[in-house]
């Protein structure tokens, strides 16, 4: 197990550092300059010249990329051209909105997908089984900003229920910030839920043609004690896969249903930071990013490693 | 199954139910504005962003002169001034007991550290040319202040009311942009960044305290959600709204009010005056003669906006209405390509983000192929917009709102991205700076508008209009935006 860690942090180092070359040579590349954007139609060049001294945009592109690697590592991520706040504070205010936003629309997910999954596999062939395969397309096909605008329509403008978006902020009490989580999270569940509820049936599928099952079931174990006992943590393997890739999808993909809502969440702090060429915000937020992805995927080979022994010792 | 989902589901109704009671009733004391984008500092005098004097013009700060709704500009701190004979020299003497929010007083020596802190060589004012004609601020006793410009200046007392003219004190300018400190009626109290801005009334006021106890500007990008907010109440206030297609809904309910204003907003088909085929007076006549200002208002406007055909804004009382000069005339635009000797001409056209440039670039490029000049749109982003079109000047044509007040003196700079070069006109805004007669200044801004026009500089749209939405029980929001404001110092709850 401990070589299996090992090669998979060794990847790890790797990913990060190539991802950070990408990322700088990209975010070099974008026209614009984030000075005679701040300052405007009527500024004068001195000015400009005045602000990007102020801004310290100076030096060339290997010192800058070095300065801000090297920050990275000690846990500076520069400060916003704009907001003229530290990013790290920015992103750390961000993520508490953003974080508990993907953790509630998953948990949501998680919740519907698995046993309607398995509910469908286990009824294969029935009306059941059709009439969930149906409404899992239908959650796949409709797009989550619509379905955003109809919750709203429904429970923020004729119901009064929530408020059509917002977020009151973590001090202002669990619930309040919990009540304007909710809409969004459930918008955001919907096709999660229903791609993770097909993988979930098909894989609960596969497992059950295998022989061991037979085997069990042959023993005399009855279909319900197969299901729990041997078919589902074979099956929850792919399903972990696509929960990983589904949570850093939600951490930073969150950015249409964050407009609809008009939430402050991570994927709006990157949006206004290209439109607005704040761009160490950009680079700094999106290095973070591919961080957590690639720490999560990391995570969930590790889990790979328990769910299934023989990846260990390859 | 059912049994596990039954409960969970209970158990949310219920709490949602519980959340409701307690907010059911509002203060009518406070208000919710909403805005579509946020200030990316709140330092009015160290950034361009409309946004920031959205927030904090004549709210948090103030300055010696100040912006009325109708557009006039009357005395803030400054009580009085006299003008020299020569105009050159403004005495200003200084309302007392005014202090800033920090309880420091502010006095002469604020003033002055406020003025020559935009002026300086270092100084990353965004509308540094304001104070360019101070030759020095001196302080004669604590309340009184002297202004000596190096050349008079008919239009200085409006430059001083501008939002980055405010005045700041030197103790806290540091921290302004996220910890704005000022003399105005309310004080920032908190900034979530991302999502609002709150402000409370400031108990120290000098001036006549205000109606509300908290403002807060609540920032939604997104139209459809900006119109979900309204509606759903969760917004009392839309003073810039962004979705004119839903304006209808509004006005047939009952809860709500609409209200249409001007602004200082001159809409512009801006125009390479150094480009190709543009530098030719006859070719930038027939475009002008190929566009149908109404149809651009009516299709990319919803019919909001004032036709206009000079770089000058109708509410103003100098104006002067030049549209029959330029008046639709496809015909007329088709033989004057025909004498240029332009009969396939194709420019490309830079459309930046907001709708009135990309749904009223589509409109333009058809009412050009009319009359046989092809386009290429290309549609830029803010920041692309500025490095390409307006420092980089490779564009012919494109379209933006010049949003400045009396900014028509752009037109003298040869520099300037549409590049206009006209000794002419040069000189009358210089005779404008030296004209304080209000008879003269008519007349010279009156032949300025009447020059360009008749150059045929930029294809002149329309004024911009400016259309809000708040609940109907809200007086005193501003119809007009003379600058870019809300202010909210007259803003009251009807009960």
């Amino acid at each position: 197990m401990l070589s299996y860690i090992l090669s998979r942090l060794a990847m790890l180092a790797l990913s990060l550092v190539v991802a950070s070359l990408v990322i700088f040579v990209m975010i070099e590349m974008v026209p614009g300059d984030p000075a005679s954007f701040m300052l405007g139609l009527n500024a004068a060049p001195d000015t400009v010249a005045a602000l990007r001294a102020e801004l310290g945009l100076g030096g060339s592109p290997p010192q800058r990329y070095l300065r801000w690697v090297g920050g990275m590592l000690q846990g500076d991520f520069g400060t916003s051209y704009t907001y003229r706040a530290p990013v790290a504070e920015l992103v750390t205010a961000r993520l508490a909105v953003s974080l508990p936003l993907a953790v509630m629309a998953l948990t949501l997910s998680t919740m519907i997908a698995i046993p309607v999954g398995l509910y469908a596999a286990s009824r294969r062939g029935t009306a059941g089984d059709w009439s969930v395969m149906g409404l899992t397309q239908l959650g796949i096909a409709v797009p989550n900003f619509w379905f955003a605008m109809i919750l709203v329509v429904i429970f923020a403008i004729q119901l009064r229920w929530f408020s059509a978006g917002g977020f009151p902020g973590w001090d202002a009490g669990i619930l309040p910030s919990l009540k304007a989580l909710t809409l969004p999270a459930v918008a955001l569940a919907l096709p999660q839920a229903s791609i993770l509820a097909r993988v979930m049936r098909s894989s609960v599928l596969e497992v059950l043609g295998q022989d061991y099952i037979r085997t069990a079931r042959a023993k005399g174990l009855s279909q319900r004690r197969t299901l729990t006992d041997h078919a589902l943590r074979n099956a929850l393997i792919p399903v972990l896969t696509i929960i990983g890739l589904q949570f850093s999808f939600l951490i930073a993909g969150a950015i249409i249903i964050e407009n609809v809502f008009f939430l402050p969440g991570l994927g709006r702090l990157v949006f206004q930071g290209i439109t607005q060429r704040d761009l160490i915000v950009v680079e700094s937020v999106v290095m973070l990013l591919v961080f957590a992805v690639i720490l999560v995927n990391f995570l969930v080979d590790i889990a790979y490693g328990f769910a299934d022994p023989r990846l260990r010792r390859r | 199954m059912k049994s596990i989902f039954t409960g969970p589901t209970w158990v949310a109704l219920a709490t949602v139910a519980a959340m409701n009671a307690s907010v059911a009733f509002a203060a009518q004391t406070s208000i919710t504005v909403g805005m579509q984008l946020e200030p990316p500092n709140l330092d009015p005098t160290g950034g361009a962003a409309a946004a920031i004097d959205e927030v904090v013009y004549a709210n948090v700060f103030e300055g010696l002169t100040r912006y009325r709704a109708d557009g006039s500009v009357v005395p803030a701190l400054a009580k009085s001034w006299t003008i020299s004979d020569d105009g050159l020299v403004y005495t200003f003497s200084l309302h007392d007991g005014v202090t800033f929010h920090d309880g420091s007083a502010m006095d002469a020596a604020d003033v002055k550290f406020s003025l020559d802190r935009a002026r300086a060589e270092d100084s990353t004012n965004a509308q540094k040319r304001l104070f360019t004609g101070i030759a020095s601020v001196d302080v004669v006793d604590p309340l009184t202040v002297k202004i000596t410009l190096s050349n008079p200046d008919g239009g200085f007392i409006t430059n001083l009311a501008w939002g980055d003219a405010v005045i700041v004190a030197p103790e806290s300018i540091d921290d302004a942009k996220t910890a704005p400190v000022g003399t105005g009626p309310f004080t920032m109290s908190r900034w979530v960044q991302g999502d609002r801005v709150e402000l409370a009334r400031n108990p120290d006021y000098w001036g006549a305290p205000v109606a509300l106890e908290k403002a807060t500007f609540k920032f939604i990008s997104d139209p459809t959600a900006a119109f979900a907010a309204m509606m759903a109440g969760d917004i009392d206030a839309f003073p810039n709204y962004p979705a004119p297609e839903t304006l209808p809904q509004f006005e047939a309910d009952s809860r709500f009010s609409v209200i249409v204003g001007s602004t200082e907003g001159e809409t512009i088909l801006s125009t390479n005056n150094k480009a190709d085929h543009l530098s030719d007076i006859r070719i930038r006549r027939a475009i002008a003669h190929a566009i149908d200002r109404q149809a651009i208002v009516d299709g990319a406007m919803f019919g909001l906006g004032t036709p206009i055909g000079t770089h000058f804004a109708p509410h103003h009382p100098d104006y002067v209405d030049l549209t029959s000069g330029s008046a639709h005339d496809p015909a007329k635009a088709r033989a004057l390509l025909k004498e240029a000797g332009a009969e396939n001409l194709t420019l490309s056209l830079k459309l930046p983000p907001p709708a009135y440039a990309r749904r009223g670039g589509e409109i333009i490029a058809a009412q050009l192929r009319e009359v046989g000049i092809g386009t290429e749109i290309e549609n830029l982003e803010w920041a692309q917009w500025l490095e390409q079109v307006f420092r980089g000047k490779d564009f012919d044509l494109t379209i933006v709102s010049h949003t400045e007040p009396m900014d028509i003196g752009i037109y003298a700079n040869p520099d300037y991205y549409f590049q206009y070069d006209s000794a002419a006109f040069q000189g009358m805004i210089e005779d404008l700076k030296f004209a304080t007669d209000p008879a003269d200044r008519t007349r010279l801004l009156q032949a300025a508008q009447r020059q360009i026009a008749g150059d045929y500089v930029n294809g002149f749209l329309f004024q911009l209009a400016r259309t809000g939405v708040a609940n109907a029980k809200i007086n005193g929001l501003w119809e007009n935006a003379p600058t870019q404001a809300n202010d909210l110092t007259g803003v009251n709850w009807s009960d």
